[in-house]
């Protein structure tokens, strides 16, 4: 069963479908699955699939399909570190050592108390605040230094806001 | 139309053909491996690129509908340059293991590299790997990396088999098809998929490394199960069948098989097979010859008739049987002077005999599906029944067509149902009276008399108004409806609501020649026993012909009782089965694809087939059986020389076959009062793949979901009620014997009603596929 607060936010979403048209929020489904659980299972996409009475394997193929969706237990904060030029050429490479050696993991792995994952990512069309990480996927943290990095790990630490 | 031009010639197609479509019209072969007639158009292959006139670049010829005046060229440079660069491209990553692949010899991308391929790669980097993957046990998914991503058996899943169990996950290099988290492809059509794979992706596990495709001879035949009447290419080497395969009739069963019609021929080679005639001597079963064997039977036939009278020897066949054997059979009963012949084993209710105008059928061709707007389905488990009508009903269904269902379970069919009345076995004459006498108010006409009384519901006007709506509709029995305890009530009601709304009106056949048998008169005339009076008052002796009682008939343990208590029971079987306990001789018979004979499926085509493999040991076809027999008892015309001639001397009796045909039936009394509830009532499906002698043997199919161990189902409300839990074991009670089965919640079944199924060894033990049951926790008391 999805949650009731994922169900809330889908019934939103649905409205601007038509209503013989479920699917269509079939991403927007993943994605509120994700922000609640930080990941998405198999069980996640069964019910997502009957809520939007499709086929398990068409929601299959879309969670797939992008990257941006975890099906793998991710940290509850994953950072995402952008390695494309700009950012190399800024100093990606100093930023995601740092943060390695600083957390301890490589990437795609999380730290063994859950709470921080380090993962990749191509340019995100900011390169004017190179380098650049985002948090979840939301939140953006430019020209980052070890400095900004420190601030910024210890305010997640405290439990900070996604 | 639009005129087009492709590589010179000339041609005019209608509107909206496409210019793969068009050439292949005009008999130019444009490459593909995406494409598929009956498929939705993906163009993911790139394969079919053609040059257009006016166009800047290669069009795919799948995706591009030919316009007035367009000029193709299918193998100008361009063309060619951009088949050719496709080809090394689906090449990079293709393994180079034909050698070893299964699909070798048969495929398309191996033959179109011939035409369009390097003769050697310039790709030095590693291949990509697709793991393999265990989707079941009919489909065979263990060399993935060979899938070259044409999405056929997805879209198959999608749009024909009606449900998505494949899928393409991921994207770009990494993409792959596979199931959802390690599911398996349970579709009673999956085998179309090993057809449509152009390369050797997806392949046929029974007949994976057993046989070469240039090895096999490939021999017509008809499907010997559903009504449906497939026709098929019977694949064979040294007198084995190795593979069974469509061939292609658009009216009948398309370009598809169900795995039932494709996946059976391995019960031709089970172990079970019966090879030597035997005869039981003090107990215990002897082998002999024929000749002692036909003497012992006909001896023991003689003396019966001369000390009890003929009357009391009686015949069961199935309504797999063949119509030349059939028709045998009911002239040696009648030759010894009894009439008690009947093949309709599961059917319970037979009032309707003598008050038919003609045998019953689908009451129009099945092609006339395709152009129904309105279904009333009464009575089927369409898709385990009826695998591939029931895709072609979905078709027409997708196309606008609504489909009205009354049963009493409520399994999900795979298409959008408009509207849906669900009862317990013993409201289902109710709701159709409900039916006619909403349908009679839409019309404006009187309703009959014996509906007067009945309350209308919801749904049943909901479905009258959707009759009345339509300008094609069509009412359908299934098997359900057909062996029901009501059967003739229902059948007199489905036809006065056809009448009404000028619906066409038509029988879904039990099995391959459920008209045959009408046909071939295996029925009794007029003092004669039916199948039931048969098994319901013991005779002394029973010839059996391919019928196992306990599994075929319509009340097993009553089937069984009867077959102990007689003096002789005569089996012809092409299986050693339970007539090991009670039969006094064992005939060995020739199966499905041995032996020569007709079927005459259920729009009433009668399809002869020759057989296609010697039988097994010293198994003889069953006319010929029946015809020696016919002789050894001294009666006339018993001569005929061949399958072909007894197929004429039949029909030469019968005249026009067509005429024959019809679904009327008169004087039927219908009582359509509502029923009251009265304790729990089995509801009895015949599972796909418990339904015949054959496909019981066939062991691929009987690894698969749908041949699983049959369960009872109630829903949670009635579980709740006894107190038991899903997933326990129960006692399941019936006219006094009992089994033990584990339990399922089911909560689209109506209240009261008790699914078990039939046709099954584990379910055997029980009675009547219809009547009262009752259900207990198994350790007597409460779970």
């Amino acid at each position: 069963m999805l949650s009731a607060q994922v169900q809330a936010q889908l019934e939103r979403e649905l409205k601007k479908y038509p209503a013989d048209q479920r699917q269509s929020a079939v991403m927007s489904a993943l994605r509120f699955v994700q922000d609640e659980k930080g990941w998405i299972s198999g069980e996640d996409m069964q019910d997502v699939a009957a809520y939007l009475g499709m086929p398990q394997m068409a929601v299959y193929e879309v969670a797939t399909f992008y990257h941006m969706y975890n099906l793998k237990p991710a940290g509850r904060y994953t950072l995402t570190v952008c390695t494309n030029l700009s950012c190399q050429l800024t100093g990606a490479n100093e930023t995601l050592d740092y943060l390695k050696s600083k957390l301890g993991i490589g990437l795609g792995e999380t730290t063994p108390d859950g709470k921080f994952g380090l993962r990749e990512a191509e340019c995100m069309g900011a390169c004017v605040e190179a380098p650049l990480l985002t948090v979840n996927n939301k939140r953006m943290c430019s020209r980052l230094t070890p400095e900004k990095i420190d601030a910024l790990l210890a305010e997640l630490d405290a439990g900070g806001a996604k | 139309m639009v005129n087009v031009e492709i590589d010179g010639k000339q041609l005019s197609v209608e509107n909206g053909v496409t210019v793969i479509e068009a050439a292949r019209r005009a008999g130019i072969a444009i490459p593909h491996f995406c494409y598929h007639k009956k498929l939705s158009i993906a163009a993911n292959c790139r394969m079919c690129l053609v040059q257009i006139e006016k166009a800047p670049k290669p069009m795919p010829a799948c995706a591009t509908v030919a316009a007035e005046g367009m000029k193709v060229y299918t193998a100008s440079d361009m063309a060619v340059k951009a088949q050719k660069g496709v080809m090394e491209f689906l090449l990079i990553n293709h393994p180079l293991d034909c050698p070893i692949c299964d699909q070798g010899g048969e495929c398309a991308l191996q033959d179109q590299a011939v035409g369009y391929g390097g003769s050697a790669s310039r790709f030095y980097e590693e291949k990509r790997v697709v793991l393999h993957k265990d989707i079941g046990p009919l489909v065979c998914a263990e060399e993935m990396s060979r899938c070259i991503n044409c999405t056929r058996c997805v879209r198959f899943g999608q749009e024909i088999a009606g449900q998505m169990e494949l899928g393409q996950a991921f994207r770009g290099e990494h993409a792959e098809i596979m199931s959802f988290v390690g599911g398996t492809v349970d579709s009673e059509l999956s085998g179309n998929m090993i057809d449509l794979c152009p390369v050797g992706a997806l392949t046929s596990k029974p007949f994976r490394y057993t046989a070469r495709g240039w090895e096999l001879s490939r021999r017509r035949s008809i499907s010997p199960h559903d009504g449906l009447g497939s026709n098929l290419a019977v694949q064979v080497k040294n007198n084995l069948v190795m593979r069974v395969l469509p061939i292609e009739n658009e009216d009948i069963n398309e370009c598809w098989l169900s795995d039932k019609d494709r996946f059976s021929y391995e019960g031709l080679n089970s172990d079970e097979r019966l090879t030597k005639p035997m005869i039981r001597q003090g107990g215990a079963w002897r082998e002999t010859d024929w000749q002692t064997a036909l003497e012992y039977v006909a001896n023991g036939l003689r003396q019966i008739a001369n000390e009890s009278g003929a009357a009391q020897i009686g015949a069961l066949a199935t309504p797999h049987s063949t119509l030349e054997e059939l028709y045998l059979l009911q002239k040696l009963l009648r030759g010894i002077g009894s009439d008690n012949v009947d093949f309709r084993l599961r059917q319970s209710d037979f009032s309707a005999d003598g008050k038919r105008a003609g045998a019953p059928w689908l009451g129009m061709s099945i092609a006339d599906l395709n152009r129904v707007d309105r279904f009333l389905i009464v009575g089927s488990f369409l898709r385990k029944d009826h695998p591939l009508l029931a895709s072609r009903i979905r078709q027409t269904v997708k196309k606008g067509a609504s489909a009205n269902i009354v049963h009493s379970v409520d399994d999900d069919l795979l298409m959008a149902v408009a509207n849906k009345v669900i009862a317990a076995p013993d409201a289902l004459v109710n709701a159709l009276a409900q039916i006619l006498k909403a349908l009679s108010a839409e019309k404006g006409v009187a309703a009959d008399a014996a509906v007067q009384g009945v309350e209308v519901s919801a749904a049943a006007a909901a479905i009258a108004k959707n009759l009345a709506s339509g300008s094609a509709p069509a009412v359908l029995l299934g098997n359900y409806a057909q062996q029901h305890p009501q059967a003739a009530q229902l059948h007199s009601l489905a036809q006065r609501i056809a009448a009404l709304c000028s619906a066409k009106f038509g029988f879904l056949g039990e099995a391959a020649n459920s008209v045959g048998g009408y046909l071939a008169r295996a029925v009794p005339a007029t003092e004669g026993l039916n199948a039931a009076a048969m098994l319901a008052a013991p005779r002394k002796a029973y010839i059996l012909l391919n019928a196992e009682p306990e599994l075929d008939c319509a009340d097993s343990r009553q089937a069984i009782a009867a077959m102990r208590a007689a003096d002789m029971v005569v089996a012809l079987s092409a299986y050693k089965h339970q007539a090991e306990d009670y039969a006094d001789v064992m005939l060995p018979i020739a199966a499905f694809a041995e032996t020569s004979g007709t079927f005459v499926n259920t729009e009433g085509r009668v399809q002869s087939f020759k057989g296609t493999v010697k039988p097994q040991g010293e198994a003889r076809p069953a006319w010929k059986v029946l015809r020696v027999l016919g002789n050894l008892l001294g009666l006339a015309g018993f001569d005929q020389d061949s399958s072909e001639a007894v197929r004429d001397e039949l029909l030469a009796g019968i005249g026009d076959t067509a005429a024959a045909l019809n679904n009327d039936v008169r004087d039927i009394a219908v009582q359509a009062g509502a029923t009251a509830a009265n304790g729990l009532q089995r509801v009895a499906d015949v599972p796909i793949y418990s339904a015949d002698a054959v496909v019981r043997r066939a062991a691929s199919l009987q690894r698969t979901r749908d041949a699983a161990t049959p369960v009872v189902s109630l829903n949670a409300a009635d579980l709740a009620r006894l107190g038991i839990k899903a997933g326990d074991t129960v006692k399941v009670s019936q006219g006094g014997d009992s089994i033990q089965l584990c339990v399922a919640v089911d909560d689209k079944l109506p209240g009261g009603a008790v699914r078990v199924p039939a046709g099954h060894a584990a379910t055997a033990g029980l009675g009547a596929m219809f009547g009262a049951v009752t259900v207990e926790p198994a350790n007597g008391g409460r779970a």
